[in-house]
């Protein structure tokens, strides 16, 4: 999927990290130029942001467009692609270390998140309290089939719900969710933090703390804010879901669930029957932006002009970036789950064929991916006490990333986030654990270095 | 014990490496890539040699301690091995990747050197390995205890957190040499280098001797910095300039006649 940009924008962004293959990429800009007329662009545009905000859902990256320059020598080009596309990786990296962070010094100080009082969700049914170790792989299988099928008859409801344009019910729901975890969720991280410091506290000082996070989250979540406050509020709903999931889930099944994520966000996100596929086909021929939601965006899309008709509102040109979020919260109600973060992928930005401000996009990451890294790195700190192994799961998500970035820069459509990342994180969690833990351990009982 | 001892570790065998990512790496989003891609490999070499090491122990007698023992000294001169050839590959991979960005780009200007890329990548070997060696102990020094209880020495902390910091540093040193050495195809710096590597690892296996360990690691520190300042490009004459606030960069920046 190409960009194929008019001759007047002006400003000339490449997000790929690496620059793909293509000596003909000098023509490419010649071809292009030429063939399209005003409506065109401004089409494509909507495509292209369609898509690309469709593929960044839930596990998917979005690749801020490209923009042809005519004036900007390719050299030069190229060489600003490589540091924009560097400064779009610390851009997701410095907000995924920051949810990680939070996730992992909550785990590490309040053992509410790591007690297992035999309280499950209902979504994984199927208890781990069994004596033979196939009885508890086949459990920990059954659950992660529930999770999953519940993850996607939730997608696909939502992707029903907004063919059928009953946008209102999507909003409701989203809404609530939000506020659920702006609130419930909050005051029960907060109770168990001062339980933990052992912090004397009253009721109405803790209403009116919470009261005014959650009143501001709601407002910069789907109203208008400082770009670096929706940015924290949207770093800190996700560590607050990751860490329900890292409580309430089993341990077998967490890590399967892990796994079968992963497979299923490739799945959804490049087979062309996928739901999230489906969905940004569907806003891509009613030509309106994508219920943007649950996805971190690291800028402010600055918009000149309206050219979306869709009833996602005005608001959601601004709310782009609270809706991104707000359809994360979504996630919080174990119903929505995933599939809410797969159905809002995607930054819709209208475009007007006048718009000539458009500053650098950015690059998109799904909040869902958020939880779950943090829930990966979260899980190998609750397990075992042993920093070495949190610390090897962090750089293999991060490298994970990065090469899910570079992947995105290649081939220029939106991509699933998880699955590289993910298994890195596995592959390296399971072996730190088991082999790199006791060699460290001996090294460092008797002081040897390598 | 706890937090000053915490605080105080942390600060030694970190600072100064911290110090560095802080003014030099953290602005440039290429660097920190490059660093954190470095800390990974050094993270596999480290897994492969654990596997290995794994291996080996499992096939052994668990009972006899001079076997256990004889395994741990070879499994740490493998891991040493591992780790500067796993070196040379992020040496090799980076000429290439940097290779194809050129030839992309037809401009003459990558954008990071090799010797960044050099630098970048030591001190990533050095965050990994620094933190794999000590941040399991600075945890534990959180708590409350009493060091060397059962009359190991009490120096436990603080020699290791001095010994992270030469081997922090000394990577950093090795990495700006090798990929040098790699670049000039002089092999036997090459060789220099994985000696003095080995070098330092097997010094550490007389602690808790600590003088016999500490201060040939410094030594071998300060030499290999000479060494590395010198394949930078650095001498004398840079060096004075530098510190008296003639050199070009200095002067340029701040707009004054040489």
């Amino acid at each position: 999927m190409n960009t194929s940009d008019s001759e007047e924008d002006a400003c000339n962004e490449r997000t790929a990290l690496v620059q793909s293959e293509s000596p003909s990429l000098p023509s490419y800009t010649r071809q292009t130029d030429p063939q399209h007329g005003t409506t065109e662009p401004k089409r494509r545009r909507h495509a292209n942001s369609d898509t690309e905000a469709g593929h960044a859902a839930r596990g998917g990256v979005a690749a801020p467009r490209e923009r042809d320059s005519g004036p900007v020598p390719d050299g030069e080009d190229e060489e600003l692609t490589v540091k924009y596309g560097a400064k779009h990786v610390i851009m997701l990296f410095v907000p995924v270390t920051l949810c990680m962070v939070v996730v992992v010094a909550t785990i590490k100080s309040v053992s509410f998140y790591t007690e297992k009082n035999g309280q499950q969700l209902i979504y994984t049914p199927f208890t781990e309290d069994t004596n033979s170790v196939g009885q508890r792989l086949l459990n920990s299988v059954l659950n992660t089939i529930i999770m999953i099928s519940v993850i996607v008859v939730m997608t696909i409801f939502l992707v029903v719900l907004y063919k059928y344009r009953c946008y209102k019910f999507i909003h409701g729901w989203l809404i609530l969710s939000s506020l659920m975890l702006l609130f419930w969720f909050s005051y029960m991280y907060l109770g168990e933090v001062f339980k933990t410091y052992n912090v004397a506290m009253d009721y109405p000082t803790v209403a009116m703390i919470i009261w005014n996070f959650g009143a501001v989250g709601m407002i910069c979540i789907h109203w208008k804010g400082p770009l670096q406050l929706q940015q924290a509020y949207l770093i800190v709903i996700s560590a607050l879901m990751a860490l329900v999931f890292i409580k309430y889930l089993p341990e077998w099944s967490a890590w399967v669930i892990l796994g079968a994520i992963s497979v299923y966000d490739l799945i959804a996100v490049l087979c062309p029957k996928g739901p999230l596929r489906m969905l940004v086909e569907t806003a891509q021929e009613r030509n309106e932006p994508i219920f943007p939601a649950l996805i971190y965006s690291s800028t402010m899309i600055w918009m000149v002009g309206m050219a979306n008709p869709s009833q996602a509102s005005d608001s959601a040109d601004r709310s782009a970036d609270e809706e991104v979020r707000h359809s994360e919260d979504v996630i919080l109600e174990r119903e929505e789950a995933e599939p809410e973060v797969q159905m809002h992928r995607g930054q819709n930005r209208s475009y007007s064929a006048e718009e000539e401000l458009e500053e650098d996009r950015g690059v998109k990451l799904g909040l869902g991916d958020f939880i779950f890294y943090s829930v990966l790195v979260g899980k190998a700190a609750a397990t075992g006490g042993d920093w070495n192994t949190t610390l090897a799961c962090f750089v293999a998500i991060l490298i994970g990333l990065c090469l899910t970035l570079l992947l995105l820069a290649i081939f220029k459509k939106a991509l699933p986030a998880l699955p590289i990342s993910i298994t890195f994180g596995l592959v390296f969690y399971f072996s730190t654990d088991n082999l790199v833990r006791p060699f460290m351990d001996n090294l460092a009982a008797h002081q040897y270095y390598i | 014990m706890a937090a000053a001892v915490f605080f105080g570790c942390t600060f030694i065998a970190f600072g100064p490496a911290a110090a560095l990512f802080l003014f030099t790496i953290s602005r440039d989003p290429l660097r920190v890539i490059f660093l954190i891609a470095g800390a990974f490999f050094w993270l596999v070499s480290l897994l492969l040699a654990s596997l290995v090491w794994f291996v080996t122990v499992q096939m052994s007698n668990k009972e006899s301690s001079s076997q256990q023992k004889a395994l741990l000294i070879f499994g740490v001169v493998l891991s040493v091995l591992l780790q500067e050839l796993f070196r040379f590959a992020y040496y090799k991979l980076l000429k290439k990747a940097n290779a194809g960005l050129l030839a992309i780009s037809q401009e003459d200007t990558m954008p990071i050197s090799v010797r960044q890329l050099a630098y970048v990548s030591g001190l990533g070997f050095g965050f990994m390995s620094g933190a794999f060696s000590v941040v399991n102990i600075l945890s534990d020094s959180v708590g409350p205890g009493t060091v060397g209880i059962h009359g190991d020495s009490q120096h436990y902390f603080i020699s290791s957190a001095f010994m992270t910091l030469a081997i922090i540093l000394l990577h950093m040193f090795w990495g700006v040499v090798f990929f040098e050495a790699c670049e000039n195809q002089r092999w036997w710096s090459v060789g220099a280098v994985v000696f003095s590597h080995l070098l330092v690892s097997c010094l550490t296996f007389v602690n808790p001797q600590y003088e016999g360990s500490l201060i040939p690691t410094y030594l071998v520190l300060c030499v290999m910095a000479g060494w590395a300042f010198s394949c930078a490009g650095g001498s004398l004459r840079n060096l004075k300039l530098c510190l008296t606030c003639k050199d070009k960069d200095f002067l340029l920046a701040n707009h004054r006649p040489r």
